[in-house]
This record gives C-alpha cells, sequence and structure tokens, in this order.
C-alpha cells in the first residue's frame, strides 16, 4: 500500500495549475484537492497519476462565500467549513450543516473538499446528493476558457462525469433556498460515518397544510444521486402527511434503478429508498 | 491505587488487585517498539507476489521486468529450492500432511492473497513498484469451490478437498432420538470473519554469517516452537536461533504462528548475506492471515416432555480455505468437543468436515469454536423452549450441570485433552446475572418500547470457556542486588497485560512491590521452553510457575536473613520488599538479603550463591470458566439495522489477578464479538475474488458502536487445578456474543428462531425477515 512514483507539482495560480494539467493530462496528471479519496486509491495502486498538481498550495480557494442568490463554494472548501452554519448562508447553511455531520468521520472531513467530492462523483456523495436538491451550476477552468455545467448533466455514471479530462472544477454555485423552505435529510450506512447505504434530501414549502413545492433528492441508491420527479409530483398540491410521504415514497420506489452488488442486492436499495424519503420527509415538516 | 491500608495489612497482597498496567507507560509514552520499529543497518525489504486468481495452474512466472530494476531480487518456488513446509503445531489428527501450504505456490495456486513470488529491493517502495512487474500467468482450469457444503473435489491428483472428518460423540444417540417426545433442528451458520490487529504482522531476520547464528523480530505467541521449527526446516540447532517479540498491537490467535512470509524472510537474510525486512500492509493482512469462523451447523435435539435434553446430534461443515496451516483440524475439532457447554446431554454425536475451498486458509481466532458453538448451542436452547412453550432460561437451568457433579467428566476431548469440566455453578451465575442486567426491567423497558412501536429486545447466551492449557510451562525469577525482581518466562504478551498479572503473583507472593518486577518474556535466547500466549493460558500456567518460583525464593529469602537478624524464620515476616523480625522490629531489605548471598559474601555460608530460582508448573487438563452475555437491542424494522443498547456480561474467572485488567479483555473481546455478530464479513464473489479487503468493506465495529457495557466478575469457581484457582479471562468477551445478538434481535421483532446466520447484516436481516413471514403465511 505504497503509491507508484509519481511527479508534485506547485502551481502558482488557477491558470497555471490549468496550463500544467493540459500538458501532463495525458501522461496522467491529476488535480490534488484534498486527496481524501484519491491518496487512498494511490496507495492500493489503483490510481496512478503521473504527476499531481496541488491546489492546496493556492491562496484564497478555501471560504465558501454569496454571490447574489447562490452560495459559492471554491476548489478548496472543506467539508468541515459547514461543520457550523453560517447565518448569511440561511436555510441552506442549516441543511449543510445537517448533511456534513454524515460525511465520513471529523478527521476526513477537515481535508476532503466539497469540489473534491463532486470531482470524484461517488453515487455516495452527499455533497453530490445537495448540489442537485439545490440545482447547482459547476464551474470549470481549462486553458480553452472557463464554462458552466448544470448538475444535471454533470454526473455520467457511478465515479464518472462530463468534465473534460484537462478541465478543473474550480467552484460550485448552490442557489440559496428561500427561507421558508423545510429541509429534512436521513442517510443510512452500516456504521457511523460509512458510505451511505441510501440517502435522501428534501426540501419543500408548505402554506397552511398544502405543500406548495417540492424538491426530493436520492442518493446512494442509484448510480448517482438525483431529484425524482415522480416523488416530487406525489407531493405538490398533497398535504403534509404521512399517508402523502408514504406516496411519494412508493411513487419514488417504482421509478428508481437501484444498484446492486455482492453485499447488497438491489431490492435493498429500492426498499431503503422509500424509507429514506418517508424519514427525510417527515423531518421536514417536524 | 495502592495496596489496601488497611492497619496489619500485608502492603504486597497485590492479587486481586485493579493495579494499573506495568506495560502501559512506554506505549502511552510513544516508547513502544513494534517490528516496523526496528530496523537493521544494509537491510532489504520483502515484499510478496500474491496470486490474483482463486484457483488455477501456474502457466508462467515472468520475472524479467522487475530483475530489470537495479537491486532487485525475485524467487518463485523454483529459485526458492527444495524448503520444508510448516508443519503443524496443534493436532494429533493424521492424514493432513499433503494439505500443508507451500512457502511459495508449487504448480497451482489455490486462494487469492496466495505467495507465488517473494521480491527484495532497497527500499520498500521499490519493492512494491517491483512486485507489480512480476507477470503471474494463471491458467484458471477448474472453477473454484467456495462452500463448505459443495461436493468436494479434488486437491491433488487422488487427494480430495475433504481432509478429514473428526467425529466425537457417545450415548445411544438412535435411541435417544427414537423416544424423544420432540426433536427440534435447526440450520445455522456463521461468518468468515478473524483478528484483525491494529498492528499488521512482520518480521526482520539478520544472519550472523560469522557466528552462523539467525535473530528474528516480530515474533510472538508461540516463539519457542517457532525457533524449533526454523531449526528444523532450515538445518541449523534451535541454539543458532533466536527469536524475540517486541511490542505486539494485538494477536488473537491469528498472529504470531509461522506463515510463509517468516521463512520468507529467513531465507532471504540467509542467503543474500543482508538483514531482511517485511511489514505486511493492511490490504495483503486481510488475505494472508488466517481468518477464522466460517461454519455450517446441523443440528438436532431429542428432548423430553419437561425440556430435558436427551441428545444431540450435529453435522459440521468447517470451511477451511485452500491449506491447512499449523492448527490442523483444531477449530473444527473443539468446535465439536466444546459445543455442549453448560448442559447435561445424556447422548451426543457429532461429525465435523473438515474441507477446502478457495479462500484463505482459515486457523483460530479468540474463541475458537466456542463462538460458533454458543451460537449454535444457544440458538437451540431457545428454540426446544419455543417449541414446548417454556420460559427459555428455565429451559436452561433444567439442563445445567450441577454444582455438586463437578469435576463433570464429558468424555468428549478438545485440544488434545479429555473435557472435564473443573468447577462451577451454572445456576448460580445465571441467577446472579439477571439480577446484576437486570433483567426484569430490561425485559418491561422492552417490551413497554415495542407496545409504543419500536422493535426492541433482550437476548441471554450463556457459555463456558475453556483456559489454562497445558501442557507446561517454566518460570526463572531472580532478585537483583538492587532487589529488583526479574522474572523470564516463554510466555508471550500480544499486550494482554500478562506483565503486570505475572507481576502481581509474584510479588504477591514473594512479599514485594509489583512495580519492583520486570517480566521478560517471548524472548527465546532467556529462557530455554516456553509455551507462549494462546488459549487463555498465561495467567493460569506461567502465573502458578511464578507462584512456585516465588515461594521458593521467599524461603530462601527468610533463611538468610534469619541469620542476618539473629532470629528464627517462624519470626520473619516478608512484605514491601523487606523481611522483619515481629519480635524485635529489626529488618533487613531484599537488597540487603541478596547482597549477603553474593558468592564472594562471608555471610553466605554455604548457601546457593544469589536469589534464583526456577520453577515448573505442569498440567494436563484445561480449567472451565463461565458466564454469561445479556444483550438489549433495538432493530430498525425498515433498513434491518441493528442497534446495541446494553450489554451485561457477567463471567466467573475463579480468582482474579487484576479485576480491571480482566474487564478490559471482555470489554475488547466483546466489540471483536459484536463485530462477528453485527458486522465483520470476508466476502468472495463466485470467482473467489475477495469483496473485503480494506476497512471500508471489512467492517469492525467503532466506539460509535459500542453500547453501554456492565461487566461483572465473579470468583464463586476457583479452579482446583492450580493453588490460586485461577481459570483465565481473554476470551470471554467474544464468546456468546452472536448467541445473545441473535436472541435479542428475535426478541426485539417477536420472531422466534428468525436470525440463522452472522453477521446480522441489515442487508441479511431484511431479506431474512421477508423469507420468515412468508414461510409462515404472514
Amino acid at each position: 500500500m505504497k503509491p507508484a512514483p509519481f511527479a508534485y507539482y506547485r502551481p502558482t495560480s488557477l491558470e497555471d495549475a490549468a496550463a500544467r494539467l493540459a500538458e501532463g493530462v495525458d501522461d496522467g496528471a491529476m488535480i490534488l484537492a484534498g486527496g481524501q479519496s484519491l491518496v487512498p486509491m494511490m496507495a492500493l495502486r489503483v490510481a496512478y497519476p503521473s504527476e499531481l498538481i496541488d491546489l492546496n498550495v493556492l491562496p484564497d480557494l478555501g471560504t465558501p462565500f454569496i454571490d447574489g442568490t447562490a452560495l459559492v463554494v471554491p476548489a478548496l472548501t472543506r467539508h468541515a467549513s459547514f461543520h457550523k452554519a453560517d447565518p448569511a448562508f440561511g436555510v441552506t447553511g442549516r441543511m449543510m450543516a445537517e448533511v456534513v455531520r454524515h460525511i465520513a468521520h471529523y478527521p476526513i472531513r477537515q481535508r476532503g473538499t466539497f469540489c473534491g467530492s463532486l470531482a470524484h462523483a461517488d453515487p455516495s456523495s452527499e455533497w453530490a446528493l445537495t448540489a442537485n436538491v439545490l440545482g447547482a451550476e459547476l464551474e470549470l477552468l481549462s486553458t480553452r476558457g472557463t464554462r458552466r455545467v448544470p448538475i444535471a448533466d454533470w454526473c455520467d455514471g457511478a465515479m464518472s462525469t462530463t468534465r473534460e479530462p484537462d478541465e478543473i472544477l474550480v467552484a460550485t454555485h448552490l442557489p440559496l433556498l428561500s427561507e421558508t423552505t423545510r429541509t429534512g435529510f436521513c442517510e443510512i450506512s452500516r456504521r457511523a460515518g460509512d458510505f451511505a447505504l441510501g440517502m435522501a434530501l428534501v426540501a419543500i414549502e408548505v402554506q397552511g397544510d398544502t405543500i406548495t413545492a417540492a424538491r426530493v433528492g436520492l442518493g446512494g441508491i442509484e448510480d448517482a444521486p438525483r431529484r425524482i420527479a415522480e416523488a416530487e409530483a406525489e407531493l405538490i398540491g398533497q398535504p403534509a402527511t404521512p399517508d402523502t410521504f408514504a406516496k411519494a415514497a412508493d411513487a419514488a420506489m417504482a421509478v428508481v434503478e437501484a444498484m446492486g452488488d455482492a453485499t447488497t442486492p438491489p431490492e435493498y436499495r429500492r426498499d431503503l429508498a422509500g424509507t429514506v424519503i418517508r424519514r427525510a420527509l417527515a423531518q421536514a415538516i417536524a | 491505587m495502592t495496596a489496601p491500608k488497611l492497619p496489619n495489612a500485608r502492603r504486597s497482597a497485590w492479587i486481586g488487585q485493579s493495579v494499573p498496567r506495568l506495560e502501559d507507560r512506554p506505549l502511552v509514552a510513544g516508547l513502544g517498539r513494534f517490528v516496523a520499529d526496528l530496523n537493521r543497518p544494509r537491510q532489504l525489504h520483502a515484499r510478496i507476489v500474491r496470486s490474483a486468481h482463486a484457483c488455477g495452474r501456474i502457466a508462467e512466472i515472468d520475472t524479467s521486468d522487475a530483475l530489470a530494476i537495479p537491486g532487485v531480487t525475485v524467487w518463485t518456488a523454483e529459485t526458492l529450492g527444495d524448503v520444508p513446509r510448516i508443519p503443524f503445531r496443534a493436532t494429533r489428527i493424521s492424514g493432513l500432511e499433503p494439505y500443508v501450504q507451500p512457502i511459495l505456490a508449487v504448480e497451482r495456486v489455490r486462494y487469492v492473497g496466495e505467495p507465488v513470488a517473494v521480491v527484495f529491493a532497497e527500499d520498500p517502495y521499490v519493492a512494491e513498484d517491483a512486485t507489480e512487474l512480476v507477470m503471474v500467468d494463471i491458467d484458471e482450469d477448474v472453477a473454484p469451490i467456495l462452500d463448505a457444503r459443495a461436493k468436494p473435489g479434488e486437491f491433488l491428483p487422488g487427494i480430495g478437498s475433504e481432509p478429514t472428518v473428526v467425529r466425537k460423540g457417545y450415548g445411544d444417540v438412535e435411541a435417544a432420538f427414537a423416544a424423544a417426545a420432540h426433536v427440534v433442528e435447526l440450520d445455522l451458520a456463521t461468518g468468515r470473519h478473524s483478528g484483525i490487529p491494529m498492528e499488521p504482522r512482520g518480521a526482520l531476520a539478520d544472519w550472523d554469517a560469522g557466528r552462523q547464528h539467525l535473530d528474528l523480530w516480530g515474533a510472538t505467541k508461540r516463539p519457542h516452537w517457532n525457533r524449533d521449527r526454523l531449526a528444523e526446516i532450515f538445518g541449523l540447532s534451535p541454539t543458532q536461533i533466536d527469536l524475540h517479540e517486541p511490542h505486539v498491537g494485538g494477536g488473537f490467535g491469528i498472529r504470531g504462528e509461522l506463515y510463509p512470509e517468516d521463512l520468507l524472510v529467513c531465507l532471504g537474510a540467509m542467503r543474500l548475506g543482508r538483514p531482511v525486512k517485511w511489514i505486511e500492509d493492511r490490504r495483503e493482512h486481510m488475505m494472508a492471515a488466517n481468518h477464522s469462523r466460517e461454519q455450517q451447523h446441523l443440528i438436532r435435539a431429542a428432548v423430553d416432555t419437561d425440556g430435558r435434553i436427551l441428545a444431540i446430534d450435529e453435522t459440521l461443515h468447517h470451511d477451511q480455505g485452500a491449506y491447512v496451516r499449523t492448527h490442523g483440524a483444531r477449530v473444527a475439532d473443539m468446535s465439536i468437543g466444546l459445543l455442549l457447554g453448560p448442559y447435561r446431554v445424556p447422548a451426543y454425536a457429532a461429525r465435523a468436515h473438515f474441507r477446502l475451498t478457495a479462500k484463505t486458509p482459515a486457523a483460530t481466532y479468540r474463541a475458537p469454536g466456542r463462538f460458533e458453538g454458543s451460537f449454535v448451542r444457544e440458538r437451540l436452547m431457545d428454540a426446544i423452549a419455543q417449541r414446548l412453550e417454556m420460559d427459555p432460561l428455565e429451559l436452561r437451568r433444567r439442563n445445567f450441570i450441577r454444582a455438586d457433579e463437578m469435576p463433570f467428566e464429558r468424555g468428549l476431548t478438545a485440544l488434545e485433552s479429555e473435557v472435564v469440566l473443573d468447577s462451577g455453578d451454572y445456576d448460580g451465575l445465571l441467577s446472579k446475572a439477571l439480577e446484576f442486567c437486570g433483567w426484569s426491567d430490561m425485559h418491561a423497558k422492552a417490551a413497554k418500547r415495542r407496545a409504543d412501536g419500536e422493535a426492541v429486545g433482550v437476548g441471554l447466551g450463556f457459555f463456558v470457556e475453556k483456559s489454562g492449557l497445558g501442557p507446561s510451562e517454566l518460570v526463572r525469577m531472580s532478585v537483583a542486588t538492587d532487589g529488583s525482581i526479574e522474572i523470564v518466562t516463554g510466555a508471550a504478551s500480544l499486550g494482554q497485560g500478562m506483565e503486570t498479572a505475572i507481576a502481581q503473583i509474584a510479588a504477591d507472593t514473594l512479599g514485594a512491590d509489583y512495580r519492583t518486577c520486570r517480566v521478560i518474556h517471548g524472548q527465546t535466547a532467556r529462557i530455554d521452553h516456553g509455551w507462549g500466549a494462546h488459549a487463555s493460558r498465561v495467567t493460569v500456567m506461567t502465573g502458578e510457575a511464578t507462584r512456585r518460583a516465588a515461594t521458593e525464593l521467599k524461603d530462601r529469602a527468610l533463611d538468610m536473613a534469619a541469620e542476618l537478624l539473629d532470629t528464627e524464620i517462624t519470626y520473619l515476616v516478608l512484605d514491601d520488599g523487606l523481611a522483619t523480625d515481629t519480635a524485635t522490629g529489626h529488618s533487613v531489605t531484599l537488597a540487603e538479603i541478596v547482597k549477603a548471598l553474593d558468592p564472594v559474601s562471608p555471610k553466605r555460608g554455604h548457601r546457593t550463591p544469589g536469589l534464583t530460582a526456577e520453577a515448573w508448573f505442569h498440567n494436563t487438563h484445561m480449567n472451565y470458566p463461565y458466564g454469561a452475555h445479556i444483550a438489549m437491542v433495538a432493530v430498525d424494522r425498515d433498513t434491518g439495522r441493528t442497534s446495541v443498547e446494553r450489554y451485561a456480561i457477567s463471567y466467573d474467572v475463579g480468582r482474579a489477578v487484576n479485576p480491571a485488567m480482566i474487564e478490559g479483555q471482555i470489554m475488547g473481546g466483546l466489540a471483536q464479538g459484536l463485530g462477528g455478530a453485527l458486522l465483520e464479513e470476508f466476502r468472495y464473489d463466485e470467482d473467489g475474488q475477495p469483496l473485503s479487503v480494506t476497512f471500508a468493506d471489512y467492517l469492525m465495529p467503532t466506539s460509535a458502536e459500542m453500547p453501554e457495557v456492565a461487566i461483572q466478575i465473579l470468583q464463586d469457581a476457583p479452579s482446583p487445578l492450580n493453588p490460586l484457582g485461577l481459570k483465565g479471562s481473554g476470551e470471554a468477551g467474544v464468546t456468546a456474543a452472536g448467541a445473545a445478538i441473535a436472541a435479542a434481535v428475535d426478541d426485539a421483532l417477536q420472531r422466534p428462531g428468525l436470525v440463522k446466520r452472522l453477521p446480522v447484516t441489515p442487508q441479511y436481516l431484511h431479506a431474512r425477515i421477508a423469507e420468515y413471514d412468508a414461510e409462515r403465511g404472514q
């Protein structure tokens, strides 16, 4: 569990990093951010970067900030930045403070990054789920300039994205939720800190007893997190009751293409999809 | 914590005190020296090339690319030449010889992770680079066997993959079943898991060509046996080999056996003329170190109308993995030898099918055979109670062997000795355990929460452990001229606290401060004989040998002191390192006594010079501590996830030398027991590829998964087999964890007999509930 030889490069700016990546990507150069997935993969020799371009040496990429109606999360924002909800981030900040507690363990959260999690694209990424529910846009930089990709077009299957090999994910733009939004999150994993077997993140608006808007995100169940329109349709215009939530859960279970593996059959994950949606919705109105 | 301050109390009454561990200071100060911390000048680093295939013929091994790296040496079985294989340490079962693992694979590979070649290089990174360049071409000519109940295949031409069937029993089982009012049958299984010490294995060898002497660091568990076998394998005298035990980060039965890697490191040092170091990484540990526990049990009980067991019939399939290692068939053997636990069983027939599969070879892991057997036996007791509509505790009481029947001859063998339960009051312990944990209150609370919609339940597992395995142990104990005490034993320390326990017995017996004792262990150069640390034996075996040596030293010290104080021995008391004349109040220190016994001291007279004594303890029978595990769990019905909320263990250890350390042993064991009950499992896919080779896939309990635990240590049944009444405590925390968790999960979901296999994963439980309800038309 010692990595194969690799080179190490300290860029002077994001632009310099992009130039270096463009130069080396065909040989296997990679960006290093938090390294909480990449470095273990190197130790296990399932990742063989020819060179690591270390963004950690660059200043001013760590602190999330508000830009108009969006929360901008730069390339080096650590998971732990969201441990305490910044009042300026409102409902969105409080929701992310709840979600972040489920990401791995405390030491890992000090190092791992939000954007790194999106770039790695594990099906059980809490931040990929969050980005889906919030309708994020991902800002990519290369020597060809910058472009923005909507989250719905980002994941391309498990551990795979539409990022071009020479592009760096430099920031994620998260549209803020309205302050009347109620959110709920439920994650089921084997042990505290393990990858999710299944999780749901919901954001709903309720007027009187009636649900007027709903976003239902599901992660860890399919090969990438996404919103489940069929579940959302069951909620809008309906009373915020357990019966309604159960219908939304059933609708999700009917449409998900649950992953199966040697440990967890797809039937288990399909049932779990319903469970986490019901519980996240119940939490949202609690 | 110090000795009791009661007036007139002996200050040296250390036995029974929860004194701090002597071992801890270097460990908490970062001064521990584990094998990875050790280095020798000019050392090479070894790395093992392991099979990526579960099964197949070795077509070609191409080492040319690896050898192109400067300083790299590569050996395969062919270049290694004819090296004898590692023999068996622990079996009387014959016919296992063809199944012994070669040091490097010969002609075939038989599991993923099997050593195929070894690389030596200047640093561990280069060694790993070179390992990747060794091209091993495997012809997968037959499908791997991955289920011990599958039809056995061929190991070698004409030699099948079932090395033996172990049979045990007594009485007329057939007649008992014919006459039985009820027959209860269960089909149960325990998952494959094992000891995962925090420190992986490692070895560092240095061959001194001038002295023709081999040193091996990283030894533990059985240093003397390992030394003697290495000597035989290498054609050396045992006097030419020293094994050294450094600090050890946990063993649990799997560490310290002779493995292929130990031999490769020694051979490397001898043939290459440079020291060789090998440190196992976690991924290879998961596929190279011994696995354990995977068994399938078909068990039947014949029972009369009152719930009395008339006979038990048991068929076991033991998944041994690809080869037979040092333990032989010991785990399968003791699984059926110790299956019956605390119950009176008039007739018994058991057969253990010991079968090879294309998995990492298996052997002992903390409470081997008893974790599995306790799960099976206690499941059976609960099933009988359910069938007869009896209280499961009353059923157990009816079948317990009574205290007045001790010692109780089982008519069975285990670990090559007859099973004679030496002492015990099982019924008494059950009563104390129920009171200690608040059984009625726990049940009432669980029932209330169930009525409120939760799935909460309570379960109990009763167990009999075994400890104090012989045959012998030798201790040499000396008092130095400064009054400090050295105790040399051939036992070993895997971190369990033996230095402290032995120091307590030595100091208590002699009359000294336990903190003045240094316990030397695991160093073959310091003592000629030793049987190591396993089978919960050290406190019993080394403890009693120490007591004997200390008794002799005390007699000799007092004899000298009597002359120095001009008095009679009968007036003398030796306490806290001071011999005091109770008539005059005059005293001499142990240091002064030792100086008076100096070879040239005029005061010595005709006494033996110095103050050193050797003592043996020989023991042909194990002793049998016992206890109960009681668990309260909450199950998430939707997800199948089980949370252990409360846990209580009551355990009779005969005589507790250091209660806090025993609690520590039990607590640590319980973490492993809960791992085996709920989380840990080595899984394989249909091609024999291991799926659990990192800590992301092999789930061990963390502090977040550990419940609130209460431990009750009882001393109601001292062992009659040694004067202090000692029994062991190394395995009690593990033994009945699977049994108690299974019963608690059944209770939580109000589905008797629900749990049929361990670990009870959410995925298993989710599917099993559906199956259970379908079987019963619910």
